[in-house]
């Protein structure tokens, strides 16, 4: 399998390569939530890994991050931070790593922070940790951090405690901590899903402004094709752990080629389209797939789905095979759109 | 901070007047009444029926209560019909008995209890884990007077180790200031002394301290085990601390916070509680005081005794919420 | 001193308050079924349920079982002050300072101690069980003064409780049952209470409320089952403690002074002075009361996690 040549920066910051995660539990049969995942994100550039819950989209970023439990997982396949190998490393490098050089922000702000502890202490023990500062230097720090995140009188934020702040400003002192260290890659874990609509913007907007300016590689896990589009340049979509498509965000929006993207792009309400018009739903839940072993994980839900998507036929799962430039496709049969894409609208497609 | 306190404050008032209208009640419901608890139970009817004109008591009850609580406050409740002496000084004289061996107890309990229950989930699913689940639902399950017994019996008597009864050799010519045993012999400088008494505490501390124990171990474990599994855990995982920093800021600080209130319940339960354990040892405090009354059925002594000890243990409970306070910022703002 | 029982108010309300969220989809009969098919898969439930369910087929059953009358002084002439025989033909235990049989002893005792343990839980249960419906269902006023007066019970410890209505009662197994049970009463109403005050809070209550349903329905028809799950894993739990509590009062000579009637608690007390002599004497009715509140305990843990919604994976 190959992975998507790098962004506009050269070298890919991270390369995942064949990743797949196991979870075996004793006397249960082992699951694969993660399978056979490849793609890569260069510098200044953010990449969205889409999907429904427990497509494995999480699974993904918490074994690149290291931090799937030891005890009933497998992670297999390879997972390279600026070339260093992650897959089989040692606690302690994955330690320095972490925080230092990849980090993480997570979907539920307030879970996330420990409540007990002061939010400057929160920030200062990353800086404390990685960089060589003393504790005066990582307070004013701290303070830089939660100015240059958007939160006001940050050296009055430090000395509180995470239930004192609103929920943007839990985000937004994440993103701080995150930050602390100028990662080179950043992976959010469907950081505005918790949050009020107009903060979601707010931090999404953050988030952007963050890439542009330092370069950062970022990689976005989300189920929200809003964030997808505002904030993606290229778009991984995943399905019972695998990635089924694979497209430049215009391309994507565009033409669907997957009849689950599709179906996905034509259950988001429109303002553009007509009163009455009824969205389309997909069909039952993502607790509906058939394992890949058996046919296409989606075709139980599928429209377009024929005999050949449930029979193997050549004995291997439905490959991801080149789909035209930047393209990427795990279907036998596609959408097909007509040549002109100027008139295409995903809605329209979709069907 | 401070209203927080001065509201709990506030609430005890009511409990302390309902515990007075309990008790006052209690003795005046006993066969005999309170003339019978004074003079004890071999009075004669015209001393009872002296005594109760002496004391007005057949004024309206009301009025009694009242006179009652104002002896109350002034921790006047009569004499002990056993000893002929005022209750509240025997109190005071056993008191640091009793809060000497809940210290050693409580030492005993957290000492061994918060690590073994720390170690315990760390390595959820071993044998030291099987094991501290099944000892700790042994341990809430002996009858404590019974455990007290075999330990006197083994380690006392059988082995000699340890001194199994008392407070202090009766040989050892010890000089008092605080009546803290521990407490004086270090004050005085009599070292001997002062270990003799600790060696006095270890067999009735282990005895008192096996229920918290128990109960410590059983909410550190289950605590830890709720922490680990915290977003704030991975969090801090994903910052990329040392294991140190995430076991001892992260881990440990919130999983000690259910622990806490824990220690203060267990702390004033052993204060209140140490009846059982202190009878066995002879032990000199204010439970094997209580033991006495019990079969003396000196009522004064049971009255007053019940009454300080709620008081002592509700006025522990109350340090627990506010200690709580100090611990957990989120109780703090409320 | 019971720790099983002392649950601090704060600690009971929580109790009541995790129970009151029902997971959606679950609710009524298959919640209870659920719980029940957890429990059959557990093994901490099985050994529990093994444990109990042995000693109260013993109890039932124990003219059947024993081998001789617990109350029969045998001759054996051998007993004297500092020796006391032990197993022998006939006395597979051996016998007490008496010359008791032991073994019919233990198999007559756990009838009183169990019936002890019941019967004391379920006084306990009841009128804890009154005040906390009334305070929940009325709330107000009612439930400000209910609760005041539970929280003045509740600042008693238990055991100085228990002491205090067994002097006030006397000695006799009556006053057992009901100075035990006075310790459980305030346990039970704040559990019921804050257990009901979240069921009132939750959204199918207002719901209820909302569809016009008279108050009363909702309280007794759907409020209060949904509310039971946590009295029911308590009451379990107070079996336990129940039982240790009575050879508590037995050692303090606040037992049942009928020797007519054998108990473990009170076995147990008796057996301290021979304890050097003979420990068996002891140590066998001590094993029969931890082994039995260890089975009530097992199973009342068990049940809780089956039933606590917050156990749920």
């Amino acid at each position: 399998m190959s992975s998507v040549p790098g962004g506009p920066a050269g070298a890919p910051v991270l390369e995942v390569d064949d990743l797949a995660v196991t979870f075996a539990r004793r006397g249960e049969q082992a699951t694969r939530a993660v399978d056979g995942v490849s793609f890569a994100v260069g510098a200044s550039e953010t990449v969205g890994l889409v999907g429904e819950s427990g497509c494995g989209k999480s699974v993904t970023s918490l074994a690149i991050m290291g931090l799937l439990p030891r005890r009933g997982v497998t992670v297999s396949g390879s997972v390279r931070l600026e070339g260093q190998e992650l897959i089989g490393a040692s606690d302690s490098r994955l330690r320095t790593l972490r925080g230092a050089h990849m980090a993480m922000v997570f979907q539920d702000p307030l879970s996330s922070l420990n409540p007990t502890v002061q939010i400057g202490t929160q920030v200062t023990e990353v800086l404390l940790e990685h960089r060589d500062m003393s504790k005066s230097e990582a307070a004013t720090e701290a303070a830089d951090l939660l100015d240059r995140v958007g939160i006001p009188d940050p050296s009055r934020r430090l000395k509180e405690y995470p239930h004192q702040l609103s929920g943007g400003m839990r985000q937004r002192a994440l993103i701080a901590m995150a930050l602390a260290c100028s990662p080179r890659l950043l992976i959010a874990d469907e950081p505005t899903t918790a949050l009020d609509v107009t903060i979601q913007a707010q931090i999404l907007e953050l988030l952007r402004e963050l890439v542009v300016d330092t370069g950062t590689a970022l990689v976005m896990i989300t189920h929200d094709l809003g964030v997808v589009a505002g904030l993606c340049d290229r778009v991984h979509v995943m399905y019972s752990g695998k990635i089924i498509e694979t497209a430049d965000r215009h391309e994507l929006f565009a033409r669907p080629r997957q009849p689950y993207t599709g179906g996905l792009l034509a259950s988001v309400p429109r303002l553009d389209a007509g009163r009455g018009t009824p969205l389309t739903p997909i069909r039952g839940s993502a607790r509906d797939a058939i394992p890949w072993a058996e046919g296409c994980a989606f075709a139980p839900r599928c429209d377009n789905a024929q005999d050949d998507c449930l029979t193997e036929v050549s004995g291997s799962v439905v490959p991801l095979e080149y789909d035209g430039p930047g393209r990427e496709l795990r279907c036998r049969h596609p959408l097909e759109h007509p040549p002109a894409p100027s008139g295409a609208t995903a809605a329209g497609a979709a069907r | 901070m401070l209203r927080f306190i001065v509201r709990r404050l506030l609430q005890l008032i009511p409990i302390l007047l309902g515990l007075s209208i309990l008790l006052f009640a209690w003795l005046r419901a006993l066969p005999g009444g309170p003339a019978q608890a004074a003079l004890g139970e071999r009075a004669t009817p015209e001393a009872i029926a002296r005594y109760n004109e002496l004391f007005g008591l057949d004024e309206p009850l009301i009025v009694q209560y009242l006179r009652f609580l104002g002896r109350a406050v002034r921790l006047d409740f009569g004499t002990s019909a056993r000893t002929g002496r005022p209750v509240t000084t025997e109190f005071l004289e056993r008191m640091p008995g009793t809060i000497e061996l809940t210290i050693f107890a409580m030492i005993f309990a957290i000492g061994v209890g918060i690590p073994l229950g720390y170690l315990a989930a760390r390595k959820h699913g071993s044998w030291l884990d099987s094991a501290s689940v099944i000892g700790s639902l042994l341990g809430v399950a002996i009858p404590v007077f019974f455990l007290a017994y075999l330990l006197r019996l083994v380690f006392a008597v059988e082995l000699g180790w340890l001194p199994g009864s008392g407070r202090q050799d009766v040989r050892i010519d010890a000089t008092r200031i605080t009546n803290f045993y521990v407490l004086d012999g270090l004050l005085t400088r009599e070292w001997d002394a002062a270990w003799d008494a600790v060696l006095h505490l270890i067999l009735p501390a282990i005895a008192l301290g096996t229920i918290p124990l128990a109960i410590i171990v059983r909410i550190t474990r289950a605590s830890v085990l709720d922490v680990v599994n915290e977003d704030y855990v991975r969090t801090a995982n994903a910052k990329g601390l040392a294991t140190s920093t995430v076991r001892r800021r992260h881990i440990i600080r919130n999983a000690l916070l259910p622990v806490s209130t824990t220690i203060g319940l267990q702390t004033g339960l052993l204060l209140s509680g140490a009846v059982l354990t202190e009878s066995v040892f002879s032990f000199g405090g204010v439970g094997s005081a209580l033991y006495d009354a019990i079969f003396a059925r000196d009522f004064a002594v049971l009255q007053g005794f019940i009454l300080m000890l709620a008081v002592v243990y509700v006025l522990v409970n109350l340090l627990v919420d506010i200690s709580y306070g100090l611990l957990d910022p989120r109780v703090r703002v409320r | 001193m019971s720790a099983l029982g002392e649950l601090k108010r704060e600690r009971i309300d929580q109790l009541a308050a995790r129970a009151g969220q029902v997971p959606e989809g679950e609710g009524g009969v298959s919640l209870t079924r659920s719980a029940l098919r957890r429990l059959r898969r557990d093994p901490v439930a099985i050994i529990g349920a093994v444990i109990v369910v042995l000693f109260l087929f013993v109890a039932a059953f124990a003219p059947f079982l024993a081998p001789r009358d617990p109350l029969a002084q045998s001759l054996l002439s051998d007993i004297r002050p500092g020796f006391i025989p032990g197993s022998q033909e006939g006395f597979p235990l051996g016998v007490d300072n008496l010359g008791r049989d032991l073994l019919s002893r233990l198999i007559y005792g756990s009838r009183q101690s169990l019936m002890i343990g019941v019967i004391s839980t379920v006084l306990g249960v009841i009128v804890g069980m009154a005040l906390g419906v009334l305070a929940g269902a009325f709330g107000g006023r009612v439930d400000t003064l209910l609760m005041r007066f539970v929280d003045i019970l509740l600042s008693i410890p238990s055991l100085l409780m228990a002491i205090s209505i067994s002097v006030l009662l006397g000695q006799n197994q009556y006053a057992l049952m009901i100075a035990i049970a006075v310790t459980q009463v305030p346990i039970f109403a704040r559990l019921l209470r804050g257990s009901m005050l979240a069921q009132r809070g939750s959204d199918y209550a207002v719901a209820a409320q909302a569809l016009g349903i008279r108050k009363s329905r909702i309280v007794f028809g759907h409020v209060l089952p949904n509310s039971l799950s946590p009295v029911i894993v308590q009451a379990t739990l107070s079996l336990a403690t129940a039982i240790i509590e009575a050879a508590a009062l037995s050692f303090l000579g606040l037992g049942d002074p009928d020797l007519a009637r054998p108990e473990w608690g009170a076995m147990l007390a008796n057996a301290q002075a021979f304890l050097s002599i003979r420990p068996e004497l002891a140590i066998y009715p001590a094993l029969c009361i931890i082994v039995v509140a260890l089975g009530f305990t097992l199973l009342g843990e068990s049940l809780r996690e089956a039933l606590d919604p917050k156990f749920r994976r």
